[in-house]
């Protein structure tokens, strides 16, 4: 096991600017794909919270759309999008709407209905609800989506290889064709590694993030 | 969609693989998970590193945790199940501790009132009423395992992820369209399945717990 | 200063509509506190919160100053009537004082204006600033958070104040003390209160009229004497239900029993003042030892004796008011329900 790791830490210095290269790209993808995500998601959230008859369809669709294979989703951007970096991202920021979406739109229902009646009986407008109110209130809640959003598509950007997308998969792939572990592990490893920074890193940022007095299991 | 209508035997066997696939991953995960959420709730100590381990295994992406196991475990289904049952492991103990705590203090206090010994109050009390709660964690591990495992046909385990895997190579969006709904299909499916058991099961409880 | 002109909503469901307030029209003079109290169901909070907008009405008009409500703004209007509810609706990610602060926000006041203004209301509802203005709501205890939200209702000092059993929420003894402080407070303030509550002994406590609803239609609209022996309808006497007697005895006042002074009457004898309640006369009397004279004098506001009433009428009127409740309240309310 530990040969196999030494080995493996060979290799990558061995090959380190290709290494860095196919780790950013990863990271790229991830970043990017969240990002513009949330740009789509958390929208999508206010308006399914304030439609009633959006919210019903717009989350059956999320649902629905969560069950479909990540994989499958990469492989059917290839007759429309072909291969590369932009099929790739493409594919992953749909990915990354659905649990934002989710969280969004549940953390901004579940508002107190007593707060969001204080609000309104004091004078907010509807926007100075969503943002005084809905929005920091729900905050827990979506970044928990956007923690989940993340740390999937670390995951998912090693698929991303499939079609050409690059990232650390690439590796894994070779390593998977080559029947070769340091290959294999040189890809594998750091992309678990990420994916815990992240899931931990987010954790943190989450604290300084959401609201002082929202925080569950402060006192 | 036309390779469903098309070759009608070879979705049903993958389809079969699929479910052999994660039918004993989630299996294995609960005769580890369940009796390791049981002793959490016995040794609380336990709860942090348990829980801690359980969801670093979860937050590893499925490739690579496949990658990682591959050299110990070869390629095959061994690998496959391997991976799934670590994944499901996070859901399965941390519904069956939430099970277990969700169970009324004073339902517990009556029965040790009546007399009953600690493994008596478990199976006869606990496990019951925890059953629904525990129940919600396998269906969330199943529809998850059942979309980690079409990635497993990469290493050879077979199942649905093959037409995908094999679609891409290929060019032919038939078979990836025909995978994608068939595990599609066997989630949601699964899914439905484990929500009418749980409401059969939350009634039952119920009724008995008058 | 509020008027209500034949308001009604009805609520539609299954194609059926429920009338939850039916033709209600009262008044509400500038600086009263104004109760409405009736069982559930009755519309009071419905009728309360028509006036703040967050009712629709079906039918009527409210006008407040003599403007119909429907023309203003909604959100300007909402602005300039303080609301406090039952469970609080403080913000649980904004600080004791920012809660305060939150309308003073919403109308752009600089950040110094906002704490100083905090800071203010915060000791006018007995919570010193030092100890609370930077605490979290969870942090504080129910009758506290209550204060907070009464503080905030008050922050941009809005004529009217809307309370929607904003002490239900809270244990009895908590309560008791909630509810002095906001007669201290109103006492200080004089704003114009609309006060839900099915409690009717704090709506005799608090009110200056009390408006007894039930069924989403007014039973009866009055001065807590009023109701007490003028009662309008016997679902009003059954609704007080017991301790009438006893509440007779703290609401009403002499002046209202009080005598025309007879022609020789002698010029001796206490004199009290037509505001004191008979209980409270009783208590005076009994603290000043023996009988002066026949009987006391009633004197008006401004002190002039107009009144009077013999020892042996005042025991009279003692006897009449505890007599009701000899009377079993339990018949009154069957006949009343069978109405």
């Amino acid at each position: 096991m530990f040969a196999d790791l030494a080995q493996m830490v060979a290799y990558i210095q061995d090959n380190q600017d290709t290494f860095l290269e196919l780790l950013t790209e990863h990271v790229q993808l991830t970043a990017v794909s969240v990002v513009i995500g949330l740009l789509i998601a958390l929208p999508l959230a206010v308006v399914a919270s304030r439609i009633e008859l959006l919210a019903k369809p717009l989350t059956w669709l999320a649902a629905i759309g969560q069950t479909i294979p990540s994989i499958a989703i990469l492989g059917l951007m290839l007759p429309f999008l072909g291969t590369g970096f932009m099929p790739a991202l493409f594919a992953l920021t749909i990915r990354a709407v659905l649990p934002i979406f989710l969280n969004g739109y549940v953390g901004i229902r579940s508002t107190d209905r007593a707060i969001v009646d204080a609000a309104r009986g004091m004078g907010a407008s509807d926007a100075q609800l969503l943002l005084m109110v809905e929005l920091p209130l729900a905050s827990p809640v979506l970044f928990a989506g956007i923690k989940t959003a993340t740390v999937q598509n670390i995951g998912l950007a090693t698929l991303a290889a499939f079609i050409g997308g690059g990232g650390l998969g690439d590796l894994i792939l070779q390593g998977l064709g080559m029947v070769d572990p340091p290959v294999l592990l040189a890809g594998a490893v750091p992309v678990a590694l990420l994916a815990m920074a992240a899931e931990v890193g987010l954790g943190r940022l989450q604290r300084v993030v959401v609201p002082a007095g929202l925080q569950i299991g402060t006192r | 969609m036309r390779y469903i209508i098309d070759h009608p035997e070879r979705m049903l066997e993958l389809t079969q693989e699929h479910v052999r696939l994660v039918a004993i991953s989630i299996v294995v995960a609960m005769v580890i998970g369940i009796p390791l959420g049981i002793l959490i709730t016995r040794l609380r100590w336990l709860e942090d590193s348990l829980i801690g381990i359980t969801g670093v295994l979860y937050t590893v992406p499925s490739l690579a945790l496949f990658a990682i196991l591959m050299p110990y475990t070869g390629l095959g289904r061994t690998t496959v199940i391997v991976a799934l049952v670590l994944y499901s492991l996070l859901a399965i103990v941390r519904n069956t501790v939430a099970g277990i705590d969700d169970v009324p203090a004073a339902t517990l206090d009556a029965a040790r009132g009546m007399g009953m010994t600690g493994s008596q109050r478990l199976l006869l009390v606990e496990l019951p009423l925890a059953l629904p709660v525990v129940l919600a964690g396998v269906r969330v591990a199943t529809v998850a395992a059942v979309g980690i495992a079409t990635v497993g046909a990469l290493l050879g385990a077979g199942g649905l992820g093959r037409l995908i895997f094999d679609g891409i190579s290929r060019g032919n969006t038939d078979r990836i369209v025909a995978g994608a709904l068939g595990a599609s299909v066997l989630a949601l499916a699964a899914d439905w399945t484990l929500a009418r058991l749980g409401d059969v099961l939350r009634r039952d409880v119920r009724l008995n717990a008058r | 200063m509020i008027v209500l002109e034949h308001v009604s909503k009805t609520f539609t469901s299954h194609g059926q509509s429920v009338p939850a307030v039916d033709d209600v029209s009262l008044e509400v003079g500038e600086g009263e506190l104004h109760v409405l109290i009736g069982p559930s169901g009755s519309g009071k909070t419905t009728t309360m919160r028509m006036i703040n907008r967050l009712e629709t009405l079906t039918s009527g008009r409210i006008l407040i100053d003599g403007r119909d409500i429907q023309t203003m703004n909604v959100v300007e209007l909402r602005r300039g009537i303080g609301y406090v509810i039952q469970q609080g609706g403080l913000f649980p990610h904004f600080t004791v004082a920012d809660n305060v602060a939150v309308v003073p926000r919403l109308l752009g006041w600089t950040r110094q204006k906002r704490r100083q203004r905090a800071e203010e209301l915060l000791a006018l509802v007995g919570l010193p600033p030092e100890q609370f203005a930077n605490r979290y709501p969870r942090e504080l205890s129910g009758g506290q958070q209550q204060r907070v939200g009464v503080a905030r209702a008050l922050a941009v000092d809005p004529p009217i104040v809307l309370m929607d059993e904003p002490f239900g929420a809270v244990d009895p003894i908590t309560r008791k003390q909630l509810q002095r402080e906001l007669r201290r407070i109103q006492a200080e303030v004089r704003k114009t209160i609309v006060f839900v509550t099915h409690d009717i002994a704090e709506a005799f406590l608090l009110g200056d009229r009390i408006v007894l609803m039930a069924q989403g239609r007014i039973v009866q609209d009055g001065t807590p004497s009023d109701l007490l022996r003028n009662p309008a309808d016997p679902f009003v006497t059954a609704f007080i239900g017991e301790d009438r007697g006893l509440r007779a005895l703290q609401f009403t006042s002499l002046g209202e029993v009080a005598r025309p002074a007879p022609p020789g009457a002698l010029a001796n004898g206490m004199v009290l003042p037509g505001t004191l309640s008979i209980l409270e006369a009783g208590r005076e009397l009994g603290v000043h030892g023996d009988a002066i004279g026949d009987g006391i004098w009633v004197s008006d506001d401004a002190g002039n004796p107009t009144g009077y009433l013999t020892y042996q009428q005042f025991a009279a009127v003692l006897g009449e008011t505890l007599a009701a409740d000899a009377e079993s309240p339990h018949d009154e309310l069957v006949h009343a329900i069978h109405h």
